[in-house]
């Protein structure tokens, strides 16, 4: 990744034109060409760095609903119980963290009934108390990170 | 009202943009529709709320971020927005939510800082603490450990770039 790289992921967190030849566009506007735009972009998609190129959905507003859960797996059963949850396709994100509380999910699920569902359900093969803790209100939230 | 050609736009643009000169072309060529009603819905989508944000989405970890950092705080409910707010004024923080109490989880403001490394992300929570007079309140942070899975939701065989945190 060179600097021009870092310019693209920055400006492209931001935002891309709705038009008929974006790409051009946000190219110009970086002095690069299209092509050489293109090229680098596929290069980024196809090594990992981006995880995707495209919309970020409004999942609520879609009808879908989102939480944070949480559970508190014993040492011995972290592996085991981290394959079960893993393999909820509800399952979004899923993060090992440093707590008691020791594994943190997001469910996003197409309705919230189909939420309690797959909380049951987890709760069910795992044998653990899932904490639930779906979001209140939103002050804030930025996910650009600088590249 | 979602139409099902909106349906169909926001289904086919799910996976991704194509990376081509002309993309909405594209897309269209697949839905049956021209380039002009593609980009009218694609914008309608965007000026609705539906589509937050079109563009690319990062993987944290090749770009550097390898600390990521959830941090909660017990406040009192009648002060929760004003620190929410303010806390979300910085901008090494990337999420900020107000999420329930739990039994034996008395946190109620959650707040994410993804940071290249531990000590500028506890600098930065030093920060925060000065700041906002956070010290007074019951407080956690929460490293991650290992990601499992970041990605997007599947809604109907459509996959869903959702908000990191929920």
């Amino acid at each position: 990744m060179d600097d021009t790289d870092r310019l693209i992921i920055n400006t492209l967190q931001t935002g891309f034109p709705i038009c008929d030849a974006p790409y051009n566009k946000v190219a110009e506007s970086l002095s690069l060409s299209e092509s050489d735009l293109l090229a680098r972009l596929q290069a980024l998609l196809a090594n990992g760095t981006l995880t995707r190129f495209g919309p970020l959905y409004n999942a609520e507003q879609m009808g879908g609903a989102l939480t944070l859960a949480a559970v508190k797996i014993p040492a011995e059963r972290f592996d085991e119980v981290t394959e079960i949850i893993n393999a909820f396709p509800e399952v979004a994100h899923n993060y090992a963290r440093s707590h008691e509380l020791n594994m943190w999910f997001v469910l996003a699920t197409e309705t919230p009934e189909q939420q309690q569902h797959t909380i049951n359900a987890i709760e069910q093969q795992t044998g653990l108390t899932v904490y639930n803790m779906p979001k209140l209100k939103e002050y804030f939230v930025n996910l650009r990170l600088e590249a | 009202m979602l139409e099902a050609r909106d349906l169909a736009v926001l289904a086919q643009v799910s996976a991704g943009l194509p990376l081509c000169p002309r993309p909405y072309a594209q897309i269209g060529m697949e839905l049956g529709m021209d380039e002009a009603e593609v980009i009218s819905r694609v914008t309608a989508l965007k000026a609705q709320g539906l589509i937050k944000r079109l563009g690319v989405i990062v993987k944290h970890r090749p770009l550097g971020y390898r600390a990521n950092a959830m941090v909660v705080w017990d406040v009192p409910d009648e002060l929760i927005k004003e620190l929410g707010m303010y806390i979300s004024h910085f901008s090494f923080v990337n999420l900020c939510y107000q999420r329930p109490r739990q039994p034996e989880w008395p946190y109620n403001l959650y707040c994410m800082i993804h940071g290249k490394d531990r000590a500028t992300v506890l600098a930065q929570l030093e920060q925060l603490n000065e700041a906002c007079s956070l010290a007074r309140y019951g407080r956690q942070i929460l490293f991650s450990r290992r990601c499992f899975k970041q990605r997007g939701a599947v809604y109907q065989a459509m996959p869903m770039a959702v908000v990191a945190n929920g």
